[in-house]
């Protein structure tokens, strides 16, 4: 690895490359990709959570003028492979949960489509189903492994004889909401299969146009090389574009049924919150034994969480709990419902965002008890080496993060006593959490760098959803080249560029950056400082340096208010102080920084989706109902990082700054509103009916 | 259907429309004009923001067929047509050398965006806004009639009928301000405030 010691162009505060075209909106999202007569695909949903369709009438919806295609699944094309129970649109009567595609309509325009789809009359043989995840449910399991690839479960010590000799012991559930990730681009595709010769070209958005590729050549049975994804412009995805769903199977298929015709699929607000995965809600009984120096002694996080009968998925909540600090006696464990429920997928920092919500109040908790400054409790149980692996941290600044946050924020001389702060009619408290995420590099990845004129171009597969890599992944080509970044030319978002991963687990910039280094490198050993035109090399992400646990830190600090009467709660200042390795773009870097703690803003005060058991239908499957925050919801927000220099983790020193934000958040938010108004709150959103009982009668009052 | 002509971006534009279907989806789906986007298709979301007749209007809860001789400005045309009803640009406000509207300039300094999809809503809505903050309109946030000053919170709750989920709030608003001191549009006689 060729670690860049003497960065120029990695560090410039540089405006994104494609903010002309984003402020005009002419940058092309998959959509709007201009193609010639497009069809237009609109999906029937069930509406019933389990069960069988026994009969389809599609008989008016084929007779309205300008339906091309009613796809059923005794129309639709078999599919190669159904191995994926959710992209095997169509292949079966069955129905697995509320919102399953049971048809689809493809027809000249988007509104005889939509049309035509109301017109499909579907009956059913329905069954009792099962959507309410609870706790004390009998038919628990532990999963093989949990996301992506950890231990369920892990034990060290004895939690029950050291919580039993213990000066202190928290020991309280909490629980996170379902969680729907909501880009503001719907999930779409434009497909276009070329009758002549099967290439299916997909204009799709995803944060992976190869990773989608495998997956579409794999369920219809084509060769790779058949299939072209192009995606330059992702409208936001935050994971629910990580993995691909079933509305690109279900292009593609339409695409094929109206031959050389290009079709257009773009899922609707609502149907994405069935179609477009979610975050599972989790039970978290989190544990927390102390001396009374507040030394930990035992830690154990119990977690409980759905996922769908078709599809497993389980989120690694109780993982951040395995590294974060020292204790001798700990335990996590992951137990699953799989109920009659649309299909949890990835969604920002799957695992450390619930999975830091619980542990972190009770943090909170616990130094509330002690009478200890919650900053100091978690200084005191700083690991010297990693207590997952053993091995030492190839750079661990939590405590650097608590501390210039605290410095930054004002922390200290704060008052601990809950309750008695007044402005006016409202109650001010303030809160901590720490954030933390793993360092992933995955491990393949190519890139190609070409002379192309007085420029140098990268091209790699790689994407951009607004995280900045048109403009940072030129900034680390300009210095892996010694060139300035203006000479460089990024070309990204195409499967024909060499493959490229996923945008996801905050890795897109060491991994393909690693990939650029490597390619710049074999470049300038093939051709020197002086390369003929049309000069090109590739070159791969080399191998991780396994020595090491690699982990991004971070704190963030709150204020918090509640109003005497009403409860209304608002947050006037977020601060965080992040340790992320070297910052590649300090504008970029900083607005996805703001924009994960803003996320985990409103996850702690708005989002909920509500799932009705009786139906197995989310209710508030829209904009209006499922409350992100908007504009008036969010004052300031601050992020700060340390200078933090980490040469092990990849030859840019970057740790990945997608997700890290939104972890901590909430529990920083919630106790923030202890201390304000002296109401725990342990079940997220945290919201004024949960607040209410305390302002009875408050201690400031 | 019914045939109308609506003037996109200073362009006549004649074209023939099913009753049901949306300005916005005339505008993307019939015009080939997808600067205003699709977020929610339910007005929840600000995404689709358009002027038309110089004010901001939700492109998806417009009929098209409300839109006949309408004058119809996307971001794409902003810069060029920002107030296309024969009136001065909103607030004198002229395009830089980059062919951006001030508030786009702003916007791009500002880093008021990431993934770019809520952007050309926000950037419409924003000169909308200052247009109805010149005019003197109130807010739910300004005390008394007339709004002594473009503050933070004045313009986020003007801002807040366009949702970002990439969160770029606390950029949107300074990057609004800026172009309103630019423009001298910040307050009815007197200064922007923080």
């Amino acid at each position: 690895m060729t670690f860049i010691d003497r960065p120029v162009a990695i560090g410039l505060d540089l405006p994104r490359r494609d903010g002309a075209a984003k402020v005009r909106g002419t940058a092309v999202y998959a959509y709007e990709t201009p193609v010639e007569n497009p069809a237009y695909a609109h999906p029937v949903q069930a509406t019933v959570a389990r069960g069988r369709v026994t009969a389809l009438d599609t008989a008016a919806a084929e007779v309205l003028d300008g339906v091309l295609a009613v796809l059923t699944p005794a129309t639709a094309e078999r599919l190669a492979s159904t191995e994926d129970r959710e992209l095997a649109a169509l292949q079966d009567d069955g129905v697995a949960f509320r919102g399953q595609v049971v048809a689809l309509v493809v027809a000249d325009s988007s509104e005889t489509a939509r049309h035509a789809a109301a017109l499909v009359r579907v009956t059913y043989a329905q069954e009792p189903h099962d959507s309410e995840l609870r706790a004390d449910r009998d038919d628990l399991y532990a999963p093989e492994r949990v996301n992506p690839d950890f231990p369920t479960d892990t034990v060290e010590g004895d939690v029950a004889a050291a919580t039993a000799v213990a000066a202190v012991v928290v020991e309280q559930t909490y629980t996170t909401a379902t969680y729907h990730n909501n880009p503001l681009e719907p999930h779409a595709t434009t497909a276009h299969w070329e009758p002549a010769d099967g290439r299916l070209t997909l204009w799709d958005s995803t944060q992976g146009v190869h990773p989608a590729r495998t997956a579409v050549a794999s369920v219809f049975g084509l060769d790779e090389a058949k299939v072209r994804v192009v995606c330059p412009y992702v409208g936001g995805g935050f994971g629910s574009k990580g993995t691909p769903h079933v509305n690109v199977v279900l292009a593609a298929m339409a695409a094929r049924a109206v031959p050389g015709r290009p079709v257009r699929l773009a899922l609707t607000r609502q149907q994405m919150f069935s179609l477009a995965g979610y975050r599972t809600p989790t039970v978290q009984r989190c544990l927390l034994a102390a001396e009374r120096d507040g030394r930990l002694t035992a830690l154990a996080v119990d977690v409980v969480e759905q996922t769908s009968r078709i599809k497993e998925f389980a989120e690694q909540t109780g993982v951040p709990a395995r590294m974060m600090y020292a204790v001798a006696n700990r335990r996590t464990t992951h137990r699953l419902a799989a109920l009659d429920v649309p299909v949890p997928s990835w969604m920002r920092a799957p695992g450390e965002c619930p999975g830091m919500f619980g542990p972190e109040v009770a943090m909170d908790e616990l130094a509330e008890r002690l009478g200890l400054d919650p900053v100091e409790l978690r200084i005191r149980n700083e690991p010297v080496t990693d207590p997952q692996t053993g091995k030492p941290f190839s750079s661990r600044n939590l405590v650097g993060c608590l501390r210039e946050g605290a410095a930054r924020f004002g922390w200290s001389g704060r008052d601990p006593r809950p309750g008695v702060r007044r402005d006016g009619d409202w109650l001010v408290g303030t809160g901590v959490a720490a954030s933390t995420y793993p360092v992933h590099r995955m491990s393949k990845s190519t890139a190609v760098i070409r002379r192309e004129g007085d420029r140098y171009v990268a091209e790699i597969g790689a994407a951009d959803l607004g995280t900045g890599t048109w403009t940072t992944l030129a900034q680390i080509a300009a210095d892996a080249l010694g060139v300035p970044v203006e000479r460089v030319e990024v070309r990204i978002g195409d499967t024909d560029h060499p493959m490229a991963t996923v945008a996801g687990g905050s890795s897109g910039m060491s991994t393909w950056g690693s990939a650029v280094v490597e390619a710049a490198r074999a470049f300038r050993t093939r051709y020197g400082a002086e390369p003929p035109e049309r000069a090109e090399a590739s070159g791969s992400v080399p191998p991780a340096d396994d020595r090491w646990a690699m982990h991004a830190f971070g704190a963030q600090f709150a204020e918090a208010r509640v109003h005497l009467d009403t409860g209304e709660i608002r947050v006037p200042r977020l601060l965080g102080v992040f340790a992320v390795g070297r910052i590649v773009n300090p504008r970029t870097a900083r607005s996805q920084l703001v924009g994960g703690m803003t996320m985990g803003l409103s996850m702690a005060l708005h989002e909920h989706s509500v799932l009705d058991p009786r139906t197995g239908h989310v209710v508030n499957h829209d904009l209006a109902d499922y409350h992100i925050a908007a504009n008036a919801d969010v004052a300031e927000v601050e992020a700060h990082w340390l200078d933090e220099h980490d040469p092990h983790v990849n030859a840019m020193g970057t740790k990945g700054i997608g997700e890290i934000g939104i972890v901590g958040t909430a529990a920083a938010v919630s106790n923030a509103v202890w201390h304000a108004c002296g109401a725990r709150v342990r079940d997220l959103p945290v919201t004024l009916d949960k607040v209410l009982p305390a302002l009875e009668d408050p201690p400031g009052r | 259907m019914s045939e109308i002509t609506v003037h996109v971006d200073g362009t006549p534009r004649r074209l023939t429309v099913d009753t049901r279907t949306t300005l916005l989806d005339a505008l993307r789906e019939r015009l080939g004009v997808t600067s205003p986007k699709k977020g929610c298709d339910h007005g929840q979301c600000g995404a689709c923001t358009v002027l038309s007749g110089g004010r901001r209007v939700l492109s998806c809860l417009t009929l098209a067929v409300t839109q006949d001789g309408a004058r119809v400005v996307t971001a794409e045309g902003l810069a060029a047509h920002d107030r296309p009803d024969g009136e001065r640009p909103a607030g004198g406000q002229r395009s830089d050398d980059d062919g951006l509207h001030p508030v786009q300039r702003a916007f791009v300094d500002c880093d008021a965006f990431q993934c770019g999809y809520c952007t050309p809503g926000q950037v419409v809505s924003a000169v909308g806004m200052l247009d109805e903050f010149a005019r003197g309109w109130p807010s739910a946030v300004t005390e008394g009639t007339r709004p002594p000053r473009l503050d933070r919170a004045e313009v986020a709750e003007r801002m807040s009928g366009n949702l970002c989920r990439c969160a770029a709030y606390v950029n949107i608003v300074p990057a609004v301000q800026r172009a309103a001191a630019e423009s001298g549009t910040a307050a009815p006689g007197a200064g922007v405030a923080e």
